[in-house]
């Protein structure tokens, strides 16, 4: 098992990246790439975040980004309410046509989110069972001491990077994130994705409770997306400062 | 230290890559929407096909309480009569003149006894009423209550064939679109004529309009003329949602 021994003729004997996840981390590289830009473009055609299952340009934000001109057109009719009291939710007609032209970033999207899952799961499967999980990726017991997590914490800030040893043996934080990315938000994502589909929670409605409605879950989509790309700026930044070309050569041919 | 795995990597993307590609395979191919060898329609096509394969068939979408009711924006047409310079704008300004007593839906195709029906007719028929949310493809929700006839039970007083695969829609603002028959014929499928507790609006469809809950907003076409039940499917020509760059299946 070459992922444990090592090839035979590296000088350090450190292992190497194993095949399998160097193909999982370009197939997730594509793939998280294309969901964040059709991600974006979706959330451009309406900009607004909400709390609960419904909200929309007649009902209050919970907050409103600034990301679309296209949006800011706006202009609507009268708003009539729908019932006598004063109280009464209202209609009004959008008197532009919003120019969406969107339809290709939603199917990009779900297309991307396959191409995703489906070899996430093969991932994930080979992860547990050939023990690439319990071995490199999720934090040791006695590596989490408060001690030791501090030292890596005061490293990272003082930007004391050690260079890159290109291989599955990776330090306390970097496993922390690791861990962070694969069991906590890359499974929120596919799940609060899950439960912005009308057919899908149609026959899971737990799906709608879990989050408390589908604005919600949207809205913890994106805040999870921007988590997400936190990581992938500091995982860059990491790359970068700890030997670039040699990263790249270890995820990509091996060595 | 040769050890045999139980799931090898080879095994899982093979085991991984058939199912998927059996899920689109095992349909007969008219069952399916076209791709027109477009990458992000096949993708659509494969989501449609999980969702058919994999999900329960008839599961109810959620239905809320009155209090729930929310605001509701109308989008997209708002009212044919005065947008569409066309001779459907103008009939459709007719029928508004006189408070809709001469509408018709026709209900052809692939049934026994093709008719049209007025909205007296319609409104004789069991009526359903159904607190939904309204999901629009843009990101935004709403809460209404809708007022209708079950879709099957139209298309069962017309006689619908055993052929039947497919059940068109066209409308006055010039729109054609389509659902498969399993959502034409799903409980919560209805054309409704009153929204929260009244008749249904102009800007928001009348005076018959479509709800498909299992899917995005825009499957549930307003200003409903025309129903058309297919044995195949039928992209509607230029018209169409589907040759505009829109999804079909939108249960996503």
């Amino acid at each position: 098992m070459a992922e444990i021994l090592g090839e035979p003729g590296r000088a350090s004997g450190v292992p190497r990246h194993a095949r399998w996840v160097r193909i999982s981390h370009w197939i997730g590289t594509v793939s998280i790439l294309t969901l964040a830009f059709s991600g974006f473009v979706i959330l451009m055609a309406h900009p607004r975040l909400y709390w609960g299952d419904a909200g929309n340009d007649l009902t209050p934000a919970l907050l409103e980004l600034p990301i679309s001109r296209n949006y800011e057109h706006r202009g609507w009719d009268q708003a009539t309410p729908f019932f006598q009291d004063a109280a009464s939710p209202v209609t009004a007609n959008r008197t532009y046509d919003i120019f969406n032209q969107n339809g290709w970033g939603r199917s990009l999207h779900l297309l991307a989110a396959w191409c995703l899952v489906l070899p996430g799961v093969v991932y994930v499967l080979a992860g547990i069972f050939g023990g690439h999980f319990r071995s490199h990726i999720w934090p040791k017991a006695n590596e989490l001491t408060p001690r030791l997590v501090w030292r890596d914490v005061v490293d990272h800030l003082r930007f004391r990077i050690p260079p890159a040893r290109c291989g599955p043996h990776y330090a306390l934080l970097q496993k922390c994130a690791y861990s962070l990315v694969v069991f906590v938000a890359a499974p929120l994502m596919v799940v609060t994705g899950l439960a912005m589909s009308p057919a899908i929670t149609a026959a899971f409605p737990l799906l709608l409770r879990l989050f408390g409605g589908f604005q919600s879950a949207r809205t913890i989509h994106f805040f999870t997306f921007i988590a997400l790309l936190l990581f992938v700026f500091v995982h860059v930044v990491m790359v970068i400062k700890s030997g670039f070309r040699r990263q790249i050569r270890a995820m990509t041919v091996g060595e | 230290m040769k050890m045999t795995r139980l799931i090898t990597r080879r095994r899982a993307i093979i085991t991984g890559l058939a199912s998927a590609g059996g899920l689109i395979l095992t349909r007969y191919p008219k069952d399916l929407p076209p791709t027109y060898g477009n990458l992000l329609r096949m993708g659509d096509t494969l989501t449609y096909a999980a969702h058919r394969a994999l999900l329960p068939r008839q599961s109810l979408v959620r239905e809320y309480t009155p209090k729930d009711i929310t605001s509701f924006p109308a989008t997209g047409t708002t009212n044919p009569g005065v947008s569409a310079k066309t001779a459907l704008g103008d009939a459709y300004r007719g029928l508004q003149s006189g408070a809709f007593g001469d509408w018709r839906l026709s209900v052809e195709g692939r049934v026994a006894k093709p008719r049209t029906f007025s909205l007296a007719e319609l409104k004789k028929l069991t009526s359903r009423t159904q607190i939904t949310r309204h999901t629009c493809e843009e990101g935004w929700t709403a809460i209404g209550q809708w007022t209708g006839v079950p879709l099957s039970l139209v298309l069962d007083a017309a006689g619908i064939l055993p052929v039947a695969r497919f059940v068109l829609f066209y409308s006055y603002d010039d729109w054609v679109d389509s659902i498969d028959l399993l959502d034409a014929l799903h409980p919560q499928t209805i054309l409704a004529y009153g929204m929260n507790g009244r008749d249904l609006p102009i800007p928001h469809g009348a005076p018959v309009r479509l709800r498909v809950e299992r899917q995005l907003g825009y499957k549930s076409m307003k200003y409903l003329r025309r129903i058309v039940v297919a044995d195949e499917f039928d992209d509607g020509g230029k018209k169409g949602n589907i040759q505009n760059g829109w999804a079909w299946y939108t249960g996503i």
